[in-house]
């Protein structure tokens, strides 16, 4: 076999050379993970006074704030771009959140990351791996905070009044859409601005405009 | 901080952290079905107890566990004011209301984010990372790929604070330095951010060109065992779990969330 | 199913047929039309001007450039006949940037890392790192944390990750230029002890010439559009010696440029350190006692071994760390900012008055182009565009970086950053001027401009303090030298050099 390297030919057998996870991609996206981890542990360290008040006008709307724990997943998906990068990218800012410390303890901790970076990839599979506009950001980052919702409903605020329920899931969604989905495609265009990207689609495609 | 540290000098540092995590299962599904103090109370006299009896006592009364003594009673106190209301009402004041049950809810609720916090706090505490990739990629069998990548980004961030301070005499030099610290921080960050990530992409050549995702079965330098101290670990956490649901339910305190 | 030919120790054989690479958003190719063969055991020196695509080649031949989507790949480039993206691990890769290349928390894991892919018995893996952390002189106990290591410790630590793997194919980007010249010396007779040992195919990239002669037998140049030179050492750098000099090559036959003497009308002082005690990190001081005094129009070197405290010392006479101890005091010329204290002082006042450039250039980096990078002090300086055009043109052409404007910092080559990263300081014209390894990474041309730029300062009376291990950078320029001893140890030595040291940069 002669194999080389030629300009039309990086004949792979893989069939959808679009859709694997490259070396890069993996520290790339662990990176991002890590960084936001981090990120994720201090709003857990300010949390309590941010909430408390916030609590106390409206119960419930919490949960808006709370989106910033949804930032790991679209982040990653938007940036990465293949299958699995947003619940990858979530569940490893959720284990390092939980490495430094976190009063949620750490399988739940984790667990949490996963159903909501899970909310986030499901929303970047529908739209098949193809679509990084803007409103796809902003759907994923709802579903991602429709994801915490669910979670937290059941596991810490079981025997919570409906009306509490149901705002607190607004918020999440709300929130998510705002904050995890917003913030997250505006930090990708910056990133992608700054040059940190180039390695990546998401940072080639802001050249070609 | 433990993150990327090399591996800590603490009791129980050389067990398996797939088994440290592994313990804290039980208890925290045990918690999570039931909603009582009693149970959640039983728990944290144990952990106390045991933490101190393998030298980790410090530990629970150190800075990093402030979090969770600190964010129990304000989660506690949402539920005293929101809580599903039962018995006599003493408050009233829109959706707020504080009632013999929401008192109760609020207790269980608190007592339960301290007991499930507290284990999990001070045991990843005592885990060094490398151990804990050895661990899942050798123990739990996940993707070595995925979880050296996790460990090496792991290294890279952690080593970032030397970089956040280098990034700061450097953004002096430039002449950007003289903004508000929330604006100068926040563009140090970003452009921490950026360099992270560019020093990703090198880092992946890097991994690379030391045959990292090469098609050949790697092996292991430190070996991760699993053996009788990593059972021990994980039978005194079912031992906790069991103890505290025990002690619920023969008090008649038990009390299923979703019932 | 290729387990046992890739940790194989056989040497390798490169092949290139009209080979090149364009990286992704660049127009220009970085390497085209190259043509080479290099039979097994060859041992390579590869030169080049600065940007000439050494680093790309090198990367190439590590099978690590990336797929379609990281840029363009044109003819052929084979290791052993085979794709070398399909044979990493054949081939071992220091990179240029020592810093970005530790993968591991602890040294002994992280030599260990390549050899776990390469799937060597756990047992074997031990005996083969310390042979390796032995052979490239780092004495350290296996768990040493590797954030710990000083940059000179970092590229050691890299070689001994790409020597423990035993490759067929040794391949190092200016292994280096961090190093003293002690550790120069250490680590190419290291690499030489390995290459006849496994008899590996070795090419090495490095701008000094004269340092791996020894070592080589075969001389490489690359230029654009393919090879410039090609043959035996003696035969290509004697015959050829023209079109040599005019990529940039050092010949070792030439007699380095010397600055003339300073021009500038009389000298006063600029900082003068009284018993300074300096720290990178708070409470831990490096250095103590240290007398030094900065003179306008003077250029002064520091210099000693790795770790010995000589970019924390510059980076406190810049104003930019706390003094631990003793006393830093502004001269005359620096009157106008705030306070006495230089660390003190507003990030605007530092800019007209001490410019800094860091040993790792990707600290200073703002922006995402090369011109904007250039802009960013005359901005803060509210200068007009055509003001800031009139400084900054020059510059581009003598940093030899016209073509690359609208480049994003991060994506130039290591020479190219370097010279960047000088420019964006000289671009505000401050009166002083503290350089952490100014000429590191540069071939002879690019090396004699910033050598010109650095004096023509000087002469316009600018005070210069340049820590480097470039001695022939110091017969240059330097008008005095100041060494630094390892470990707490008070200056070594502060001897004017060539004997015209017009006031002197040290102080008694
Ligand atoms: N990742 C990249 N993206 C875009 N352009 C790049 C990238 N890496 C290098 N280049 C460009 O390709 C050209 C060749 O770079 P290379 O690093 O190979 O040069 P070099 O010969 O090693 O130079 P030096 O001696 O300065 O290290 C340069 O013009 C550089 O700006
Ligand atoms: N971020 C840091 N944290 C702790 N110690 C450090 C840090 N950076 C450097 N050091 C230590 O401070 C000492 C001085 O480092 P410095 O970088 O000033 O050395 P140097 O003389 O410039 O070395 P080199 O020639 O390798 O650049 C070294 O012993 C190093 O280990
Ligand atoms: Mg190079
Ligand atoms: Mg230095």
């Amino acid at each position: 076999m002669h194999a080389t390297i030629s300009a039309s030919g990086s004949a792979t057998t893989n069939p959808a050379p679009r859709l694997r996870w490259r070396v890069v991609d993996i520290v790339v996206a662990s990176v991002i993970g890590v960084a936001v981890g981090v990120i994720f542990w201090a709003w857990g360290v300010a949390w309590a006074p941010i909430s408390a008040p916030i609590e106390a006008l409206l119960p419930g709307l919490q949960a808006a704030p709370a989106a910033v724990w949804l930032i790991a997943g679209v982040l990653g998906g938007l940036i990465i771009r293949k299958p699995g990068a947003a619940l990858y990218t979530e569940v490893v800012a959720a284990v390092v959140s939980a490495l430094i410390g976190s009063q949620w303890g750490g399988l739940l901790t984790i667990e949490a990351g996963l159903v909501q970076g899970l909310g986030a990839e499901l929303v970047f599979a529908l739209f098949l791996y193809r679509y990084w506009r803007f409103p796809v950001a902003l759907l994923a980052g709802a579903a991602a905070g429709l994801g915490m919702a669910i979670n937290d409903l059941i596991l810490w605020y079981a025997g919570a009044a409906p009306a509490f329920a149901t705002i607190y899931t607004l918020s999440a969604v709300v929130g998510g859409a705002l904050i995890a989905g917003g913030l997250s495609w505006l930090a990708m265009r910056g990133l992608a601005r700054a040059g940190a990207l180039g390695r990546f689609a998401a940072g080639r495609e802001l050249q070609a405009v | 901080m433990s993150i990327a540290a090399v591996r800590p000098d603490l009791p129980l540092a050389s067990i398996n952290p797939v088994a440290k995590v592994a313990a804290t299962i039980p208890l925290s599904i045990g918690l999570i079905l039931t909603l009582d103090p009693v149970s959640a109370g039983v728990a944290i006299l144990c952990e106390l107890i045991l933490f101190t009896a393998v030298g980790l006592g410090p530990l629970l009364w150190s800075p990093r566990t402030l979090p969770v003594w600190i964010a129990a009673p304000l989660t506690g106190i949402s539920m005293v004011l929101y809580g599903e209301p039962s018995g006599t009402t003493y408050w009233q004041f829109g959706l707020i209301e504080v009632s013999d049950g929401s008192i109760a809810i609020g207790l269980a609720t608190m007592t339960r984010v301290i007991a499930i916090a507290l284990p999990a706090v001070v045991l990843f505490l005592t885990i060094d990372p490398t151990d804990f990739a050895d661990g899942l990629a050798q123990t739990l069998r996940l993707p070595a790929r995925f979880v050296l990548g996790a460990l090496a980004a792991l290294r890279l961030v952690g080593s970032s604070i030397d970089d956040w301070r280098n990034l700061a005499l450097a953004r002096r030099a430039r002449g950007v330095a003289d903004l508000g610290v929330v604006r100068r921080s926040l563009g140090q960050a970003f452009a921490l951010l950026v360099l992270a990530i560019r020093r990703g992409g090198t880092l992946a050549t890097a991994m690379e060109s030391r045959g990292f995702g090469a098609p050949v079965q790697r092996t292991w330098a430190r070996t991760a065992t699993f053996g009788a101290p990593e059972w021990c670990v994980i039978a005194v956490g079912c031992l906790i779990a069991v103890v505290s649901v025990s002690a619920a339910i023969l008090t008649g305190s038990w009390n299923l969330v979703w019932s | 199913m290729r387990g046992g030919t890739i940790a194989a120790p056989a040497p390798a054989s490169i092949e290139a047929r009209s080979w090149g690479w364009r990286h992704g958003g660049r127009r220009a190719p970085a390497v085209s039309g190259l043509d080479l063969r290099v039979e097994p055991g060859e041992r390579v020196l590869l030169l080049g001007a600065s940007g000439a695509g050494k680093s790309t080649l090198l990367h190439g031949l590590a099978g690590v450039l990336g797929g379609d989507d990281e840029g363009e790949s044109l003819g052929e480039l084979t290791i052993d006949g085979r794709r070398p993206s399909a044979v990493r691990g054949r081939s071992g890769l220091v990179l240029q940037d020592p810093d970005s290349q530790i993968v591991m928390a602890r040294v002994g894991d992280d030599v260990a890392f390549g050899l776990e892919n390469l799937g060597v018995p756990a047992d074997e893996i031990w005996a083969r790192v310390g042979a390796a952390l032995d052979a490239v002189g780092l004495a350290l106990p296996l768990d040493h944390s590797t954030a710990a290591l000083s940059g000179g410790q970092r590229q050691r630590l890299a070689l001994a990750g790409v020597l423990a793997m035993r490759p067929g194919l040794i391949l190092l980007d200016e292994p280096t230029a961090n190093l003293d010249p002690d550790g120069v010396h250490e680590v190419r007779d290291a690499v030489a002890r390995i290459a006849d040992e496994t008899g590996a195919t070795l090419v090495v990239i490095e701008h000094r010439v004269s340092v791996w002669l020894p070592v080589v037998d075969r001389v490489v140049v690359l230029g654009q559009g393919g090879l410039i030179a090609d043959g035996r050492p003696d035969d290509v750098l004697v015959e050829q010696a023209a079109p040599l000099r005019a990529a940039g090559v050092w010949l070792p036959s030439d007699v380095p440029w010397r600055a003339d003497p300073s021009t500038a009308r009389g000298s006063e002082p600029l900082m003068t350190a009284h018993r300074l005690d300096v720290a990178r990190v708070p409470g831990v001081p490096v250095q103590r006692g240290i007398d030094l005094r900065v003179d306008s129009g003077c250029i002064t070197a520091i210099t000693g071994p790795n770790g010995a405290g000589k970019s924390t010392l510059a980076l406190t006479m810049a104003g930019l760390l706390r003094p631990e101890g003793g006393r830093l005091e502004p001269g005359a010329p620096m009157a106008g900012a705030r306070g006495t204290e230089p660390w003190r002082w507003r990030s605007r006042d530092l800019l007209t008055r001490i410019g800094t450039v860091f040993q790792h250039p990707e600290h200073q980096f703002l922006t995402g182009s090369v011109l904007a990078e250039l802009e960013v002090g005359p901005r803060a300086l509210k200068m007009s565009p055509a003001e800031r055009r009139e400084r900054i043109e020059p510059l581009l052409s003598s940093l030899r970086l016209e073509a690359l404007t609208a480049a994003n910092p991060f994506t130039l080559s290591g020479g190219e950053k370097r010279r960047l990263s000088v420019g964006t300081v000289l671009v505000t014209r401050p009166r002083m001027l503290v350089l952490d390894e100014p000429t590191f990474g540069q071939d002879a041309n690019t090396w004699r401009e910033l050598a010109r730029l650095i004096t023509d300062l000087r002469d316009e009376g600018v005070g210069i303090i340049a820590v480097t291990h470039d001695d022939t950078f110091i017969d240059a320029v330097a008008d005095s030298r100041f060494g630094l001893a390892l470990a707490g140890g008070a200056a070594l030595t502060d001897a004017p050099v060539r004997g015209r040291s017009n006031g002197g940069g040290v102080s008694a």
